[in-house]
């Protein structure tokens, strides 16, 4: 065997191609909240392509109210000593503290979550600030090229999670998609008035114009509770999608995540996912959003 | 000419699509002059001259191909001397051997190396580094390392092209290519310039005879 020469240059971390490229290996795939180190296994065991570790679901975050924080370090290193595949947690809006922290725990992405009490009502996080990426939700485009402008290196839509009801999420999916389609059709002089319309930087609309498609990965996330929900968000544009109380709040977790799984690899293909539609036991009861408080709308939060 | 492309300009490369950065390869394949194709059905898989695994969570590709019956097929058409390249997960399914495998995770197989999941770290100790790959003329090509795999051992018949800090990151054996590192998150695309030559060599369709 020959020694093939040594590599000229100093190894770098923590650069954007590296962080938009963990969420690019994620691409097809599905991640679930999971609250124990059990729940993890299940997921992994399921194929889930990462979990996201914290202490209460959507669901029980909405039936117990009151602040909702980052989970405990303890909980989240039994986690991440449970599983091989990457593991996720959330942090408040704005909460440096509670990123930092995550960040020292070694966690593989910090979703900066609108389903946490926000700290912050004026500012999120500084993103370029961290070596490990971050996710971050939104309902429109101006919201996604913000949150990427400051260093989000993935997007989802916010959704209305713990309601086990889809309609948010397909209202944000094909918002994002609509506004990426009417900034196509603009020549350039147009773009400039089209940035300052999405309160979103220049370069970045301009970027997206080009590409037909944010320059982060763009995931789906919120009320996805069925095989069909999840395939129903890949065919509306979502690369992949976050799986929360949908899972573990059903009858039968670990055929059940199997199943979306399944459905988000043959998205296209109904008779696949007619087949894992079969017996999986009762579906998380669903929330109509038209209920809920104005206050009690996570998607609102964030902006 | 009735039906079917008049003039097939390179080999068919399918990039398995069962979960990761497919789209990557996709265009990668495109820029080389490949002509790409998604693969998710044996008889997709049937229908190449040659195959690329992509990166992505080497535990959920693994689980895909073996409940959509392609594990066998794939283990079939390796053996048969298809050529195959792997990038990061696509490493990890052409090694004979995991060293650390979840229970009950098996690959395809082909490469006589075993590897070793995520050694370089997690996410925060993912990297971007200049790598020499023999094989590929013109300096070394941009590495890019996310929760990399590195090769442990190889046995006789697999060569190494690449090293980085003392660990094997590219491997060739036969028409079986392998890299820990992510060429396709580049605009650097060498290494599927070697693989589709390696393709041609193995006598992939190439020229306008339509086949």
């Amino acid at each position: 065997m020959s020694t093939p020469p040594s590599t000229p240059q100093a190894p770098e971390t923590g650069t954007a191609r590296v962080k938009r490229g963990m969420a690019e290996q994620l691409k097809g795939g599905v991640i679930m909240d999971v609250v124990t180190p059990e729940q993890a296994r299940i997921a992994e065991d399921a194929g889930a392509v990462a979990v996201m570790a914290l202490e209460r679901v959507p669901a029980d975050i909405r039936k117990d109210g009151g602040v909702a924080r980052m989970s405990d370090p303890d909980m989240i290193d039994g986690i991440i000593e449970a599983v091989s595949i990457p593991v996720m947690a959330k942090s408040r809006i704005g909460h440096l503290v509670e990123a930092q922290v995550l960040q020292a725990l070694g966690v593989d992405y910090i979703d900066e979550s609108e389903v946490l009490t926000p700290a912050d009502e004026v500012n999120h996080t500084d993103k370029w600030a961290f070596t490990t990426p971050f996710v971050c939700g939104a309902t429109n485009l101006g919201e996604a090229l913000r949150r990427i402008s400051e260093g989000a290196a993935m997007i989802r839509s916010k959704g209305e999670a713990g309601t086990g009801n889809v309609v948010e999420a397909v209202r944000h999916m094909r918002q994002i998609k609509g506004d990426i389609g009417r900034l196509r059709a603009l020549d350039n002089n147009e773009l400039f008035a089209a940035a300052k319309e999405l309160r979103a930087p220049y370069e970045l609309v301009r970027e997206v114009a080009e590409l037909g498609k944010l320059p982060v990965v763009l995931f789906s996330a919120g009320g996805v509770a069925t095989p069909a929900d999840a395939a129903l968000m890949r065919q509306l544009g979502a690369e992949g999608v976050f799986v929360g109380s949908g899972i573990f709040k059903s009858g039968d977790p670990a055929k059940r995540a199997a199943a979306i799984v399944k459905a988000t690899t043959f998205f296209d293909d109904p008779k696949v996912i007619a087949d894992v539609s079969r017996g999986l036991g009762e579906a998380m009861v669903g929330i109509n959003i038209d209920v809920l408080p104005e206050g009690e709308r996570y998607a609102t939060r964030g902006w | 000419m009735s039906g079917g492309p008049a003039h097939v300009t390179g080999p068919v490369v399918g990039v398995l699509a069962l979960q990761g950065d497919v789209r990557e390869h996709l265009t990668a394949l495109a820029a080389v002059g490949a002509v790409p194709r998604q693969v998710r059905r044996p008889e997709e898989l049937a229908a190449v001259d040659g195959l690329v695994i992509p990166g992505g969570e080497s535990t959920t590709i693994f689980k895909l191909a073996a409940a959509f019956g392609l594990l066998e097929p794939l283990r079939e058409r390796v053996r048969a001397g298809l050529p195959v390249y792997g990038s990061c997960a696509g490493m990890i399914m052409l090694a004979d051997k995991i060293l650390d495998p979840r229970s009950g995770q098996e690959t395809v197989g082909g490469i006589d190396m075993i590897v070793r999941r995520n050694a370089f770290g997690r996410q925060n100790e993912s990297f971007e580094a200049a790598v020499e790959v023999a094989g590929v003329p013109g300096g070394p090509v941009e590495g890019v390392f996310i929760r990399a795999p590195w090769v442990e051992s190889t046995g006789a018949a697999a060569e190494i092209l690449a090293e980085h800090e003392g660990h094997p990151v590219a491997v060739r054996q036969g028409r079986l290519l392998a890299t820990a590192f992510h060429p396709e998150l580049t605009g650097d695309h060498r290494v599927h310039r070697l693989f589709v030559g390696m393709i041609t060599e193995a006598g992939g369709a190439t020229g306008a005879d339509g086949a």
